[in-house]
């Protein structure tokens, strides 16, 4: 592959965060949030992230445009190693990568106006005049389909799904390369959740955007992605196209997750495979494969050492015995 | 219609309003529902549309001021619960009727153990004595599948996990063997993976002890998956009534139609990566709804009689649709 056409690259990425068990304890402990996760954005595709809760998505996600250090490991942004840049390259890197976050109520701040909101990147970097940078504002809102007049009023005055337009609108003040999106939808109501997934896929058709897609919500992630990474207790399990990963999932836990998501259809006779037992401890994770504590398919290597992410089929990875 | 007495809840025109500053919010404008014995009722719609207000009026726990129900009945086992005084109704609420919620942790009380918290329901309403109610407490939390019970029936709610918090306040749910569980939101808090579990736990408990479920949900899987029969609602009103099959395959509301076609589905023949029909518009407010049909300012098939409101009308023998398309 053409090196020019990854826009983020991620080696043996590593995020520990310290925890004190009790206040006199001396021993320490470590929340092993991202465990040496490598892996690939292309430029223009969406790469979709799920796992269920402590899996280390979101941290993942937070590394990426460092808003976390990580404890070890590389990133690259177009190339270039962002670990290593000083606090003004690192400014001006981030004009290229944003964020949208999951509550649309407590991103934004509720003095401010939402043309402020949304403006603010145009301020911090200085781009335009005043009055330049108002009608960047306008121009956005209209893109992500609020009305320009509205541009005074404070964000109580919008819904859960309008927020999150504003949200989005302020991601694009900078046209950036890079969105992550950190459950976008997750807290919006079920009609509205359309709407901002399809305002999503056309700005990525529209500005040639990169998508860092992370959510629970399977059906959602492959919906919009092209690729998929399945996190487990901060290593992925596997990572293919979404179109594989759905119809052909490998990985015991890809197989529980899929079967556990409930589909909107009675008639649909379905073979479940419920897991047993509670979601370890991130804090001090199983040994070996860290899902064989819950795994039904598990076998002798399982508890031994940690399986390596391996090819298993063109674009399919998998970190599991079964296919080794 | 099946005769009166096999049902065991029925809701009659019930209208629960909110007195505000703003404005009277109407969260039950008019709500007519039938729940058999060991039947499961799945009430679903989205934030607003009067799913939990339903729900904790049938418990009469309306925080008064500001909400008030102000007309209908809510007959339980030939009783109309609202005509009770509150020391009988008291008597319902955990025993014959029991509710469980969203968010576990903020309905188990933090300081009290686990064990403790299940024994107050069995002494309050069956009488037992501490020793007795402590050792029931135990068993409770076997049957809803908790791991070493002896030992987690002395823990406190923050020592568990939250599957295992709800299987607690099932348990504590259950402990009375109540006709009636009402479920608001049960698995949303959740992993989809313990989701599975409670929905799986839900339904054996349900043929287990042969209660009757409401199950509260913005969730059309877990409704597909687990109820009998569907009520979908929309600003305090109930759009779609039908058997769970009908609903799903041939749904007749504009409304109804248009959430299925909003969610993106996992399932295999699906057309991947095609666009969403999203639903327009926003989720209403109760203070501002338009006149006549509530849905009819996001509705594709609007027409002039909409200005009027549509009854809920039989379409189909036991598929109720309350809209102008099908007179």
């Amino acid at each position: 592959m053409n090196k020019n056409d990854l826009l983020v690259e991620v080696k043996n990425l590593r995020k520990f965060f310290p925890v004190r068990t009790h206040f006199l304890s001396r021993e320490k402990l470590f929340v092993q949030a991202v465990n040496n996760v490598s892996l690939t954005i292309k430029r223009g595709e969406t790469l979709g992230l799920v796992g269920e809760s402590g899996c280390g998505k979101s941290t993942l996600g937070r590394l990426i445009l460092r808003l976390e250090e990580p404890t070890a490991g590389e990133i690259y942004f177009e190339g270039e190693n962002i670990l290593q840049f000083n606090a003004e390259r690192l400014r001006q890197m981030r004009r290229q990568m944003q964020i949208i976050f999951q509550d649309p109520y407590s991103s934004l701040n509720p003095r401010k106006t939402v043309g402020s909101i949304i403006g603010e990147p145009l301020v911090i970097h200085k781009i335009g005049t005043k009055k330049e940078q108002e009608e960047r504002v306008r121009h956005l809102m209209e893109v992500v389909g609020l009305r320009p007049e509205h541009i005074n009023r404070y964000p109580h005055e919008f819904s859960g799904g309008q927020r999150q337009r504003i949200g989005i609108a302020r991601a694009l003040a900078l046209n950036p390369k890079l969105i992550i999106a950190d459950e976008p939808v997750s807290a919006l109501d079920v009609s509205i959740q359309a709407q901002v997934l399809n305002l999503l896929e056309d700005l990525q058709n529209e500005f040639h955007l990169t998508y860092l897609f992370i959510a629970h919500d399977l059906s959602v992630v492959e919906h919009i992605s092209d690729r998929v990474a399945v996190m487990h207790l901060g290593r992925i399990a596997e990572l293919a196209k979404s179109t594989d990963l759905y119809s052909n999932p490998k990985h015991p836990y890809t197989q529980a997750l899929l079967s556990a998501n409930p589909i909107p259809d009675p008639t649909l006779a379905r073979k479940r495979v419920i897991l047993q037992g509670e979601v370890p401890s991130p804090i001090n994770p199983p040994a070996g494969c860290n899902f064989h504590t819950r795994c039904p398919q598990r076998f002798e290597p399982c508890d031994k050492a940690i399986p390596e992410l391996k090819e298993i089929e063109p674009d399919h990875w998998v970190a599991c015995y079964l296919y080794s | 219609m099946a005769q009166e007495n096999s049902f065991l809840l029925k809701i009659r025109n019930l209208h629960t309003y909110f007195f505000t500053d703003e404005g009277v919010a109407k969260a039950v404008d008019g709500v007519d529902l039938e729940l058999e014995e060991k039947g499961t009722l799945g009430l679903v719609g989205e934030s607003g549309c009067g799913k939990s207000v339903t729900a904790l009026s049938i418990m009469r726990l309306i925080p008064d001021p500001p909400g008030k129900i102000v007309q209908g009945e809510v007959i339980f086992g030939g009783v109309n619960l609202l005509s009770l005084t509150e020391g009988e109704m008291r008597k319902v609420r955990g025993r014959s009727i029991s509710m469980i919620f969203q968010e576990p942790m903020t309905s188990l009380n933090p300081v009290f153990q686990i064990g403790d918290q299940i024994s107050e329901v069995l002494r309050l309403h069956e009488g037992l004595s501490k020793k007795e109610a402590w050792n029931r407490s135990i068993e409770m939390l076997r049957m809803v599948g908790i791991p070493s019970p002896e030992r987690r029936v002395a823990e406190y709610p923050h020592q568990l996990s939250g599957g295992m918090r709800q299987r607690a306040m099932i348990a504590m749910a259950l402990a009375c063997r109540p006709k009636l569980m009402i479920a608001d939101e049960p698995t949303t808090a959740l992993d989809v993976t313990i989701q599975a579990q409670i929905l799986e736990l839900i339904n054996r408990l349900q043929k287990e002890t042969g209660m009757s479920v409401i199950l509260i949900t913005h969730n059309l899987g877990v409704i597909a998956e687990t109820a009998q029969k569907v009520a979908v609602m929309y600003a305090g009103r109930i759009v779609e009534y039908a058997p769970v099959r009908p609903l799903f395959v041939a749904p007749r509301h504009p409304y109804t139609q248009g959430l299925l076609k909003s969610i993106p589905r996992l399932d295999e023949g699906h057309a991947r990566k095609q666009r969403l029909e999203a639903i327009p518009g926003l989720v209403p407010s109760l203070l501002d709804l338009p006149p006549g049909c509530k849905f009819s300012n996001r509705c594709k098939y609007v027409m002039d009689k909409c200005q009027a409101e549509p009854p809920l009308k039989e379409i189909d023998p036991g598929h109720f649709v309350r809209c102008w398309l099908y007179e």
